[in-house]
């Protein structure tokens, strides 16, 4: 199966780096480790994968894990009408994932989301601010440990 | 205070009944549709619940035409600031009307992102309950803010500038 060869290929390209690759219920995935991202991303989007759209860049929080946050990738190829699924760990006290604007111009917005969110930061952003929330919000709104009545201080207003 | 300081004299009483008839009369209203309450307000503005009976037909797209401040919607606390800037930059003497339990109390949105109330930042002077707010809804706290109008004394501000009518 094409999804398979795709996937022992990454496995043997990267064996240190990819940590798991699988397909449940068919969608291709790899589990990555955090470090090797920068080494995967430019592999996938070259020849012959051609992984050429981010369709979404995304966190998950599970407060249960020892690495608490989860990132989620997904690409699809347009040449081959393929998509990929990539996850990584990130433990809460080293937050940091390295940002992947300068392959994506829209994983600008994605990641300040994730970043606004789940206060999960990316080294090289080039502006990496709060996207929805204002910005004297304290917290990130989507830790399954934020409360759900939180009050945050007022926006100054004008008098 | 005796009763005959409490009142206003009897020319400015008329004068009084002169201004507010007017004011109640041709209201301005400045159509803020922040969600779905909105689309009830544009009802109440058309042809078959037709506000133009009480004198109110003309939406303002710019707060310093009107005098008439319908928050239509749910606020979210980034919006805060604007809502209350846009209503600043309305010309005294000005209404708010609350629509929908989104401005008046956050309805069904108890969360992070979301205003709880429209009145933590401005002075309401009626609410509407709803989700959202039928146009009869609409059309009946718009004829107790009449009342209410009818009711206000804004030549007391000729004597002491700090009264609220
Ligand atoms: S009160 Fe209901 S209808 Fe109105 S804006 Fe809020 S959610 Fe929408």
């Amino acid at each position: 199966m094409e999804e398979t060869t795709i996937l022992e290929a990454l496995k043997r390209r990267f064996p240190k780096g990819v940590v798991d690759a699988s397909a449940p219920l068919g969608d291709a995935t790899i589990v990555i480790r955090k470090d090797a991202l920068l080494e995967i991303i430019p592999f996938l989007k070259e020849k012959p994968y051609e992984f050429a759209m981010l369709l979404d860049l995304t966190c998950v929080d599970y407060p249960e894990r020892a690495e608490r946050f989860e990132m989620v990738y997904h690409l699809f190829s347009l040449a081959a009408n393929r998509r990929l699924r990539i996850k990584l760990s990130v433990p809460e006290d080293a937050a940091v994932v390295d940002s992947l604007v300068r392959f994506w111009k829209n994983a600008d917005w994605l990641e300040r989301e994730v970043f606004d969110m789940f206060g999960v930061r990316f080294a090289g952003h080039p502006d990496l601010r709060r996207l929805f929330m204002n910005d004297g919000f304290v917290g990130h709104p989507l830790r399954k440990d934020y409360p759900l009545r939180k009050r945050q201080p007022m926006i100054p207003l004008r008098k | 205070m005796s009763d005959r300081i409490e009142r206003p004299p009897f020319v400015l009483a008329k004068l009084d009944q002169l201004i507010t008839w007017s004011q109640k009369n041709s209201l301005w209203p400045f159509g803020s549709g922040l969600a779905c309450c909105a689309i009830e307000m544009i009802a109440t503005a058309a042809a078959r619940y037709d506000i133009a009976r009480f004198g109110m037909e003309l939406f303002r797209a710019s707060p310093r035409q009107a005098d008439l401040f319908i928050v239509a919607g749910t606020v979210t606390n980034k919006m805060a600031p604007i809502i209350r800037r846009l209503w600043e930059q309305m010309a005294d003497p000005k209404w708010v009307v609350a629509m929908g339990n989104c401005a008046v109390s956050g309805g069904p949105f108890p969360t992070y992102a979301v205003l709880q109330g429209v009145d933590r930042i401005l002075p309401v002077d009626i609410h509407i309950a709803g989700c959202p707010p039928t146009p009869q809804g609409l059309l009946n706290g718009l004829l107790l803010l009449q009342e209410r109008i009818a009711k206000s004394h804004p030549t007391k501000e000729i004597f002491n500038p700090d009264a609220r009518r």
